[in-house]
This record gives C-alpha cells, structure tokens and sequence, in this order.
C-alpha cells in the first residue's frame, strides 16, 4: 500500500500479468469454466477494456483481479505480487448499488481513510476534495438515495479512488445508466483519468464505449472465455464524443462487431457476477 | 365504470371525522349497556357503561394502588424484554453469519418456537423459585423469537455485494459487521423488537392473571372475581396506553438512528 501520489501514472506502479489464467465457477456438478488460459500484460497507467459477450467471463476475470474469486490455474499479479485477496489497493466499481444507503457521501467517500485509521477532520477533508474532483461539491451530505444514477457512480469513483489505488477496475459501471448519462460519465471518467491516470481495467459489452474510452481493447469469446484479439486504438487523447463518427472509429467497432458475432441460432448467455455465483 | 376523480378532503375536516367516530363508539356503548342490551351471542347486561369506568378510572388514579400495579408490571416487561433484546440480537448475529452457529443453535430453537409463550406458564413455575422470576421468564420468551428469527433475517440478507464493497475498502471482520451488517439488518432487527414489545406485553398480562399478586393483568383479573366490572375495563385500557407507550420509543428510536430510510431529512 501506501504509494505516493507522484508515483502514480509514472510508470511504476498498476502492472497487471495475467498469465495461463483460468477460473472455475460454480461446484459439484454445476461447476463450469468461464475463463480459459488468459493471457496478456496491462502496463501501468493504461486504459483498457475488456470487451465481450455477456458470460463470458469479462467480470469474472475482474472478480479475480479485485480478489473476491480465486483462479484454478495461472498467475495473476500486481506489481509483482501475486493476488491474495480484496484490497484497497485495487478499487472495484460495480455497476450500481453498492455505496452504502445508511452513509451520506462524504462518508462512503471518507469510508477507505476511516478503515486505515485516518483522524475523521483529515479524511473529511480528503473526501471533499476528492469529490471536488469528480464534480459533486456541495453533495457530500446527501444521502446516495437521493442522488441521480451517474451522480452515484461518482460517488462510487471518488470512493475507490481516495484509496490510491495501484489499479481501478470497473464492472459494466455505467449499463445501468440512461444513453445520454452515460455518454456524459464517459467524459466525465475521462477528464478523472487525466487527472489521476491510474491503470483501468474496464469491462463493458458496449462496443462504442470500448472504443471511446480505451488505449487497448481485449475481445474475449462466449465461455469459457479467453482471448480472441488485443486491439490497441490509434485516437489521441483528450477525446470528445465527435470521435465516434470519424472513420477510424467506424472501422474498427466494424471489425469488433465481426468478432463479437454470435453463431445463428445460439442464445445469448446470463451475465456473470464478480462475486461468482 | 370509470371511478369519478375525487377531490381530496381538507385535513382539519377529516380529522373530525376520526373524533367523530370515537365519540360515537364511546355513545354506543353507552346506550347499549345502560338498556342492558341483549344480542342473543353477546349481551352487555353486565357491562357497566363509560360513565362508571371513567369514575373508576379517577378512582384509581387516585389511590396509590395505581403506581404499585403499573410499576411491577413495567418492571417485569422491562426485565423480560431487555433479557430478550441482548440474548435475541446476539442469537441472530451468529446464527446469520455463521453456518456453524446456525447448525448448532437453530434446531433446538425451530422446536420451541411453535410453543407459545402462555404454554410455558406452568412450566416456568416449577421450574423457577419465585413466581416474579417466573413471569419475567414468559415475557423474555414472549419477545426472543420475534427477535431472534427478525434478526436473523436481517443478517442473512445483507447485501454481499455491499460486504464485498467494504472489503475492497480495507475494512477487516469486525469493521464490516459495524460498519456494513448492522445497519443493513437495522430496519429488520427494528421490526423485530417492536413485534417483541407486542408479545412480550401480551404475555406478561396473561402470566399475571394466573399467578401474579400486583400488575396491571392481575388488577384486571382480581376486578373480575370481585366483580368491580368498571375495574376491568380501567385495566384493559390501562394495558392497552402501556403496550402503545411502549412501542413508541422503539419506532422513534428507530427513525432518529436511521435517517437514510427517511432521507428528507438530509442536510
């Protein structure tokens, strides 16, 4: 634990090795593989998405990294440490529902720096700022009830982030959202990113957020799941929503959709959970 | 049939209805038992009328018998609840969070649980040296399986994405049971201790007519075999203002230490 802020996006540290990785799911006779033999390296401070058909494994590989589900084969590390188990070290976003009802924003946010035994004045102090950042000054004694959706999901951002997270994972965060919420939060994670590039791995089954928010892009197949094709993007950054339209971009979600077609006649398979089954 | 739009009633109007309502059950009484009504199935020849009771009523308020009775009966509630509230909450917590707990404790439970608290009254005199001990037994038994199942219910339940939502924050066993099982099984342990306020007020009445010497179900009882009739209504409505002023706290309590169920009052 315990990394600098400078250390941050400066190549040191969010290293991911995923190596031979497999994960079974499920016991007895219901047991099943839903990742296979997975193989690829995040470098530290990038974005990337891991894109799929729903139950392919996707959120189960993030489970994994987020150490709420053991792998059966392989290594998965960080920096170099093998994953023991949930820390704040890697931050998880759900995709909704998981800030805490009974705690107004400031707390879910200072909830982190309370577990390491931060002074309340001191983690006060932080959470505000942090939710200064991602645009929510002035919410932080509401309760999330009463928040929108994507003013939840920042809640849920500021709340991993203020740990100082090696590696921020993201499970299909904003599929709960409406269209035009969730075009704006992908800005909105963008401009976060720029501020704190800390390296994301984010898991969607929308192919046009793949696309606009990534450096690289993983396609995994239907299950068990591994990987079909690494596509690093060519788009510079900042990046606003005119990018989806620029031929580039329209040729490569083409290509993505080819890859991602489902045989005639097969059904479509029921989304997987990172907490497993 | 379409249902024709109704414009809603002023609340000043409606709450004179509802004084209304009272007032007239309270007058038909009164007629009934001043004309010794007889209605075949039930007949108010010998129920004396509101009249007589408030006269008995600012009788017992008077003498000091009142604060004897209500007072030993509010202490054995409170000595029987309170008992039930700390062994039924510790009870759920390790029955809902751990599958051995649950294996080693809810079996015998499950078998007691269908008997009902006033079938353990002569059991519980045996079985205790005092008949106050006895009574405060049939109260605690009255109020722990409402607890106990409520709590249970509540901790079982606890959202794990939630549990696993913490853990990734840092927080270790004991945090993520104050921090994150406790107020997510708050409103149900909360449901539970009012259903246990209820019971345990219901039993202790009964416990009390049979083998109580003060008490507010011993006063009853005893204006029945010494045919004070007035008396027995003073003291069903004397435990009916105990049950309600009991409960009351429970709900307040619970709706000042969980703000985030009424969140209009944020802020």
């Amino acid at each position: 634990m315990n990394i600098r802020i400078s250390d941050i996006g400066t190549n040191s540290v969010g290293r991911i090795e995923i190596a031979g990785v497999s994960i079974s799911l499920g016991a007895g006779a219901d047991a099943f593989e839903a990742v296979r033999g997975l193989d690829f390296t995040i470098l530290p401070g990038e974005f990337i998405c891991i894109l799929g058909p729903s139950g392919c494994g996707k959120s189960t590989l993030l489970g994994a990294l987020a150490g709420h589900l053991p792998i059966t084969a392989g290594e998965l590390t960080v920096d170099g440490q093998p994953i023991r188990g949930p820390s704040p070290d890697r931050g998880m976003v759900f995709q909704q529902h998981t800030l805490f009802p009974w705690k107004r924003v400031r707390d879910n946010v200072a909830f982190g720096p309370k577990m390491r035994g931060l002074a309340k004045a001191e983690r006060n102090r932080a959470a505000d700022a942090i939710l200064k950042l991602v645009g929510l000054s002035g919410f932080e004694a509401f309760y999330p009830a009463q928040l929108s959706g994507g003013m939840q999901q920042r809640v849920e951002i500021a709340r991993v982030l203020i740990n100082q997270p090696r590696v921020l994972l993201m499970d299909e965060p904003f599929s709960a959202l409406d269209a035009q919420t969730r075009s704006m939060m992908q800005e909105v994670l963008l401009d976060i990113w720029s501020k704190i590039p800390t390296t994301t791995v984010f898991v969607t089954h929308d192919i046009d957020e793949a696309l606009f928010l990534a450096d690289r892009i993983v396609v995994m197949s239907a299950r068990p799941g591994s990987l079909i094709e690494d596509i690093a993007l060519p788009f510079g950054r900042p990046r606003s929503h005119d990018l989806v339209t620029e031929p580039e971009f329209v040729r490569l979600k083409r290509h993505v959709m080819e890859l991602l077609r489902r045989p005639e006649g097969s059904a479509p398979l029921a989304r997987l959970s990172p907490l497993g089954m | 049939m379409a249902t024709p739009l109704r414009v809603p009633r002023p609340a000043g109007i409606r709450w004179a209805i509802r004084g209304l309502s009272i007032l007239a059950c309270v007058g038909l009484w009164q007629i009934a038992s001043t004309t010794h009504a007889n209605l075949g199935i039930v007949t108010f020849r010998n129920v004396p009328p509101p009249v007589e009771v408030v006269q008995s009523a600012v009788a017992l308020f008077r003498s000091p018998k009142l604060a004897a009775h209500v007072s030993s009966s509010l202490w054995r509630v409170f000595a029987g609840y309170v008992a039930a509230v700390v062994i039924g909450v510790i009870l759920g917590f390790a029955i809902g969070r751990s599958r051995a707990a649950s294996d080693l404790l809810l079996p015998p439970l499950e078998l007691l649980r269908p008997i009902p608290a006033v079938a353990w009254i002569p059991l519980s005199i045996l079985i205790f040296p005092s008949s106050e001990l006895s009574m405060i037994y049939i109260t605690f038994i009255g109020a722990l399986f409402p607890i106990v199942l409520n709590t249970v219910h509540g901790v079982a339940n606890v959202d794990r994405r939630l549990v696993a939502s913490a853990r990734s924050l840092g927080a270790g066993g004991i945090a993520i049971l104050r921090e994150v099982v406790l107020p997510d099984a708050a409103p149900s342990i909360v449901t539970g201790l009012a259903i246990g306020m209820g019971t345990s007020w219901f039993c202790l009445v009964t416990a009390e007519m049979i083998s109580g010497q003060f008490g507010i179900g011993y006063y009853t009882w005893e204006a029945y075999t010494l045919q004070n009739y007035a008396d027995i209504i003073v003291g069903m409505l004397i435990i009916g203002l105990l049950g309600m002023g009991s409960s009351w706290p429970l709900t307040t309590a619970g709706r000042l230490l969980m703000p985030w169920r009424s969140p209009q009052v944020a802020r």
